[in-house]
């Protein structure tokens, strides 16, 4: 028995090393790459960095102002998760604890939003924008990526505090509070996780947003991370070095982001409200 | 401290079920009253009208002098302890004992001064820093009845705050609960569906049943008249047993006469009685003899079928001639086998005549 469990670990352990070389590998070989010269790149690419250099990213913060992108990016994606995530918790605290017609009709109507394909509404939205004025302005991307963030931010928030025991809000209304400040001092609090999940989540989306940022943006004032790279490519060559780095930067945000809230994510706040 | 009093309170929900008809009871200043009965009773639903966490469909509440039924429970000026303790998962013990006061805006001093001396008393001060998920259930308890009595609120609600403990921290913290009560002289309301907790807990009990008050009495009054089967039923342990047959007027005194099927015993009734009974029996008042005919005439033959000792006392199981089962509670050294034939007696000071049809109590 105990030998076939320990099979079964190692059987366990190849599968999740191969999955881990699946996913990680090319974000390992995009890293090399952008250390490597063009010219090796395409001569002999080697597994390991042989001779490293900076020229990629150097080339791209002088060269290309690759700065201007990336600040258009956090404010556009910052901006997008800030009010998905206010008004976004507002309307799940109604849809989650309020009692009023209609809720399952709008938590339904929510999700419809969502199924639309982007590229179906790519030139309405476009004729939309364009007749308020918004084509190539932050508000222009901020508020279509905030239709197509919210449903998921809602539909998160709403599963999760449901989830919440209603007594801990009953006792704080009996303990005197008002229902804004059961929201704020208890509620809030308790959904502070799973407000960092949806909140990464909808930046991850906005900042690798592509068709949008690409349609309503006219030149590089306004174009955010992956609009700039996919813009790279001139018309007889592709810079493959510049745009892996280029990749590399843009990765590197999300990935200390999600870094560090990871710990506020698996704390598990409500251990210990009620009995368990 | 205040008085609560419930006035023709209703409570029907949407889907129609109903969680109170018309209630009238009255919690008296300084007053233990349980409110007991099984589940879907009502009793939480009647707990949580007068917190204010549900509204009344019908009828007045009110709390010392002052009508509450419209007022939001923050405005009730009463503390509650939930079944879950539902501590605030993200506060200190600290920060939970002080949340009503400071909610109320109290000043600090006198939130650090209080806080303390509820800790203290329920030896709560070296767990002040901790947070929920690091206590132990009876901790937990304790910080949840803390967080009620630091408020001095003007009456305690507890809807079945024991249920969630083992056993023996259930019988301490009931007998903590008790001297708490005596101490602080305050108005409590205290929902159980356990009749033992109910007995030994309550000044007075209110027994209830689909949201339908049965009888509002002292521990003794309920026990020993019971105002109806249901509440005979459902008060005492092990329950008590019934068996139904006719009254008639027979005899040479013309004395009233139960008739049933395996028992003819005459009854002490008053009233006049309808056809069709129930006959009561707690198994305290059924005694057991050994063989078919050891205890003389006016007994039943009866054949044993299972006996739980439980070492102050053996609970005898036993089936009677015409299909009956009955219930009776023997002395612990008395030798009762399992298939024994055996003779039970009804003592006739512990008969109880129910209606056959409402269930209400005769005579």
């Amino acid at each position: 028995m105990k030998a076939r469990a320990g099979w079964g670990q190692w059987a366990m352990g190849g599968v999740l090393v191969a999955l881990m070389v699946f996913t990680l590998f090319p974000f390992y070989w995009a890293l090399v790459s952008s250390f490597t010269p063009d010219a090796a790149l395409f001569r002999d690419p080697s597994l390991w960095p042989k001779d490293i250099i900076l020229d990629h990213y150097r080339a791209l913060f002088d060269e290309r102002d690759f700065f201007t992108p990336i600040r258009n990016s956090l404010i556009v994606a910052g901006t997008t998760t800030f009010f998905c995530l206010t008004v976004g918790t507002l309307a799940a605290y109604a849809l989650a604890r309020l009692e009023f017609r209609g809720k399952a009709a709008i938590m339904a109507f929510i999700l419809a939003v969502t199924m639309f394909p982007q590229i179906s509404i790519v030139s309405p939205l476009y004729l939309l924008l364009r007749s308020l004025r918004l084509i190539d302005t932050y508000p222009g991307l901020i508020m279509p990526y905030m239709t197509f963030a919210m449903p998921l931010t809602v539909w998160v928030l709403t599963g999760s505090i449901r989830q919440i025991p209603r007594d801990l809000e009953e006792a704080a209304h009996v303990d005197g509070a008002s229902r804004r400040q059961s929201f704020t001092k208890i509620l809030l609090p308790l959904a502070v996780p799973s407000l960092a999940t949806t909140g990464i989540l909808t930046f991850i989306y906005c900042w690798n947003e592509f068709l949008f940022a690409l349609s309503f943006t006219l030149g590089p004032e306004r174009q955010t991370v992956p609009v700039a790279i996919a813009l790279f490519r001139g018309q007889y060559q592709v810079p493959w070095g510049q745009i892996l780095a280029a990749a590399v930067v843009a990765t590197a945000p999300v990935a200390v982001m999600v870094l560090l809230f990871q710990r506020r994510i698996v704390q598990g706040l409500t251990a210990g409200a009620v009995k368990g | 401290m205040a008085r609560i009093s419930l006035e023709h309170v209703e409570k029907v929900y949407p889907n129609g079920y109903v969680a109170a008809r018309d209630l009238s009871l009255e919690v008296a200043d300084g007053e233990l009253l349980v409110l007991v009965g099984p589940s879907g009773s009502g009793k939480s639903t009647i707990l949580r009208l007068m917190a204010g966490l549900e509204s009344v469909t019908g009828g007045t509440i009110r709390i010392g002098e002052r009508d509450v039924t419209d007022l939001p429970p923050q405005q009730r000026d009463i503390a509650m302890v939930f079944q879950n303790y539902a501590l605030y998962p993200h506060m200190t013990v600290r920060q939970n004992l002080a949340f009503g006061l400071t909610i109320r805006k109290q000043p600090v001093s006198v939130i650090d001064q209080r806080v303390l001396a509820v800790a203290a008393s329920l030896g709560l001060d070296v767990l002040l820093d901790r947070k929920p998920a690091q206590l132990s259930g009876g901790q937990r308890q304790r910080v949840a009845l803390g967080r009620a009595i630091v408020r001095e609120p003007l009456a305690f609600l507890f809807d079945e705050p024991l249920s969630n403990l083992d056993a023996q921290l259930r019988v301490e913290t009931r007998v903590e609960l008790s001297r708490l009560h005596r101490k602080l002289g305050a108005t409590m309301v205290y929902v159980t569906h356990d009749q033992s907790e109910a007995l030994t807990l309550g000044d007075r009990i209110a027994v209830l049943k689909e949201g339908v008050l049965q009888q509002i009495a002292t521990p003794m009054q309920l026990y020993h008249h019971p105002a109806n089967k249901f509440v005979a039923g459902f008060i005492g342990s092990p329950s008590m047993n019934f068996l139904d047959g006719v009254v008639r007027r027979e005899g040479p005194g013309a004395e009233r006469t139960f008739r049933g099927k395996d028992l003819t015993i005459d009854v002490p009734l008053r009233t006049e009685a309808p056809d069709k009974v129930f006959l009561g029996v707690r198994p305290q008042h059924l005694e057991v003899f050994g063989g078919a005919n050891a205890g003389g005439d006016g007994t039943l033959r009866a054949e044993v079928g299972v006996v739980e000792p439980m070492g102050n006392e053996q609970i005898v199981y036993v089936t009677l001639s015409g299909g009956d089962r009955l219930v009776a509670v023997a002395p612990p050294d008395q030798q009762v086998t399992p298939g024994d034939v055996v003779s039970i007696r009804v003592r006739p000071e512990g008969i109880h005549v129910f209606d056959a049809g409402t269930g209400a109590r005769l005579g």
